[in-house]
């Protein structure tokens, strides 16, 4: 069973909501993210989704482009995030960590190089956002004997049969993605998104993760009420991107956001 | 892979929209279901006569094809060498051949029932043939335009607005074609219920490499004809600039298969392939994926997009339409790059010498023609893609050569 599984095996028995971080690794500069992860950890979080910075991300808002080009201005590389993820590991041998970002860095490193690295850091998961099942077959074979679970997007627009489809080649989590749009939206329309996860729920036994458009301890109570995991990212980069330039108070900044939504969750 | 002579490249893409290992679809969920949705309007009325009769007739009365074919004779002969034939796409509404499409793709929407519709452009060139076919059909329209491009092209830029298009200048990373797109599709994913995105080039998730060539082929269905009645048979080359690559693949398309005309698809090489600032991805760049698609990329070690030079702002763009790139693999057209100055070199020599002033991203085109034709003989014959005018690039020309207007 791979870390995320066990991690939400063991947050089902104790009846909770899994809370997922994303903060973009190496911003703003590439000391900060491995303190970062465990002050994260610390505070409640439960897997961690670590960006991978690429120069063109057309499925993020603002808010996470910015935060890719403050890495990219510290020339952060996939090798330097999964060094990241490696030294992190010395530290915490139980918390999941995805990667989340764009195909073309993995690609251009080669599928299986990515996949026996990233295995070897203690990757747990990857959801590259541009890469649907129906162009994954190469990839799937590469992470399926390192047990590196391949995250999928699910979004308001897929039908019944895409959503089987996506589930069949999913493992981990699927990810529903809760608005039509980008990283960083404002609206959330939780009826909406209830219906919808029902409707996923008979495709797979697979825990449902909800992100996009999530952004402080009421959404987070909202969302946990219906999902396995809440998925927050823009409101933290945010967070990161106003204390750019005092870097020691980001990690106790976004501890606080985060215990605060874990306690909202826990609340119920 | 199988090689160039098995290849019916008339069936190119695959139901999936691959030109080999090029092409596919690499986008977020969100936008898979709308694309399936364009794909199948896109593969209806490309059969349906009613919307053929009404493209048809667009394309006459709207934008004045055919495009004539012209014997640039005086040209040839202070070239030496092949004749060299112009296919004057210069001459269409708007100055350039990226109305064939936004026409297209306009009708589309108006069967899909979109109401909006939204555009990336580079020189300004495919911004503006959105925004005229938007203001004709009484469509709302918003264009995406890296806020460097629109510095070069601000006359571009007016004329958009002059249409009635909101122009929005997109200021993140190299603010160029290639922001300007990621920008566009950041809109779409969010507007997609009543929003039609008309991409201008050949690439792109599917289906849009296959639908913008689709509508650009009239480009060498025409020309086929116009040379065997003109010059008493088909070209021995073909000659056209790449930037994206959708006037080279309207153009290539219907010849594909006439396996004894040479077929050249000429990039950017900037300030020289060899200095690293050029936009030559298919002489100097690798394979990798972005915007949809698997391509040949300007891409760094660690697979960053990296930023582009070309003196023409068409061009300017770091990937290439998936089926160039096949097209290369498999042998069947052949790549090069000119430099900026060998292209001004050619502005103006065409404009000198046969009175027609041609776009910056023409200029690459004929630059190569220019190499080609001496080796060639007399006998033979070059078409060359004048793909657009060069009304645009007064400023860019002027100031290059230290003149204000």
């Amino acid at each position: 069973m791979s870390r995320i599984s066990r991690r939400f095996a063991a947050l089902r028995e104790q009846n909770r909501t899994a809370l997922i971080p994303y903060v973009t690794a190496g911003d703003p500069n590439p000391g900060i993210t491995v303190g970062l992860m465990h002050a994260m950890v610390e505070a409640g979080a439960d897997i961690i989704e670590l960006g991978v910075p690429f120069s063109d991300p057309m499925a993020d808002g603002p808010v996470i482009q910015r935060a890719s080009e403050r890495a990219l201005a510290h020339n952060v590389s996939l090798r330097d995030v999964l060094s990241m993820v490696r030294e992190f590991r010395a530290g915490d041998d139980d918390t999941p960590v995805i990667l989340m970002g764009y195909l073309n860095p993995v690609e251009i490193m080669g599928y299986p190089a990515f996949a026996e690295a990233a295995a070897d850091a203690g990757v747990d998961g990857l959801l590259t956002v541009d890469i649907p099942p129906e162009e994954a077959g190469e990839l799937l074979a590469a992470l399926r004997p390192k047990d590196i679970d391949p995250i999928f997007l699910l979004a308001p627009t897929s039908s019944p049969g895409r959503i089987q489809r996506i589930c069949d080649a999913a493992s981990g989590f699927v990810y529903y993605v809760s608005v039509k749009g980008i990283t960083g939206s404002s609206s959330l329309d939780v009826e909406g998104v209830a219906a919808k996860l029902a409707e996923v729920r008979r495709a797979t036994g697979l825990p449902i993760g909800v992100g996009f458009g999530i952004k402080d301890p009421d959404s987070a109570r909202a969302v946990a009420r219906i999902a396995d995991a809440v998925i927050v990212g823009s409101a933290l980069v945010n967070r990161i991107e106003r204390l750019a330039d005092e870097p020691e108070a980001i990690a106790p900044a976004l501890a606080g956001q985060l215990a605060a939504m874990r306690l909202a969750m826990d609340q119920g | 892979m199988p090689t160039n002579d098995q290849i019916r490249f008339s069936e190119m893409p695959d139901a999936h929209g691959h030109f080999g290992p090029y092409g596919g679809m690499f986008v977020a969920e969100t936008l898979m279901e709308p694309l399936d949705e364009l794909r199948q309007a896109y593969e209806k009325y490309l059969g349906d006569e009613v919307f053929l009769t009404e493209l048809d007739a667009d394309l006459a009365h709207y934008v004045g094809r055919p495009s004539p074919v012209y014997h640039a004779e005086r040209l040839s002969r202070e070239i030496g060498g092949a004749q060299i034939y112009l296919k004057r796409e210069d001459l269409n509404h708007t100055g350039a051949h990226k109305v064939n499409n936004t026409i297209g793709q306009a009708l589309l929407a108006k069967r899909m029932g979109k109401t909006r519709i939204i555009a990336e452009t580079g020189a300004g060139q495919h911004g503006v043939a959105t925004a005229t076919v938007a203001a004709r059909l009484g469509l709302e329209c918003v264009v995406y335009m890296g806020s460097v491009d629109m510095a070069r092209q601000e006359a571009n830029v007016y004329r958009m607005r002059l249409l009635g298009a909101r122009v929005v200048g997109v200021t993140s990373g190299s603010k160029t074609l290639k922001d300007a797109l990621n920008e566009a599709m950041r809109d779409w994913v969010t507007n997609i219920d009543d929003t039609f995105y008309i991409i201008g080039t050949v690439a792109g998730p599917h289906p849009y490499p296959a639908m913008v060539r689709d509508f650009q082929a009239v480009i060498g269905r025409e020309a086929r004809q116009q040379m065997q009645h003109q010059a008493g048979g088909l070209p021995d080359a073909l000659v056209a600039c790449v930037g994206g690559g959708s006037n080279a693949i309207g153009l290539f398309y219907p010849f594909l298969d006439d396996r004894e005309v040479a077929i050249y698809g000429v990039e950017a090489a900037g300030s020289g392939l060899e200095t690293g600032s050029h936009a030559a991805p298919l002489c100097a760049g690798r394979p990798g994926v972005l915007h949809g698609n698997r391509t040949y990329l300007m891409e760094d070690e660690n697979g960053q997009i990296i930023e582009t030079h070309s003196v023409s702002a068409g061009l300017d763009y770091p990937g290439v339409g998936p089926e160039h790139a096949w097209l290369k693999d498999v042998g069947r057209a052949r790549y090069v790059a000119v430099t900026d100055d060998e292209a001004l070199a050619a502005f103006h020599t065409l404009t000198r010498t046969e009175g027609i002033i041609p776009a910056l991203e023409s200029s690459h085109a004929l630059a190569y023609a220019f190499k080609l034709a001496p080796t060639m003989a007399r006998e033979q014959s070059i078409l060359v893609n004048l793909s657009g005018r060069g009304d645009k690039d007064m400023h860019t020309v002027a100031a290059i050569e230290g003149i204000e207007i």
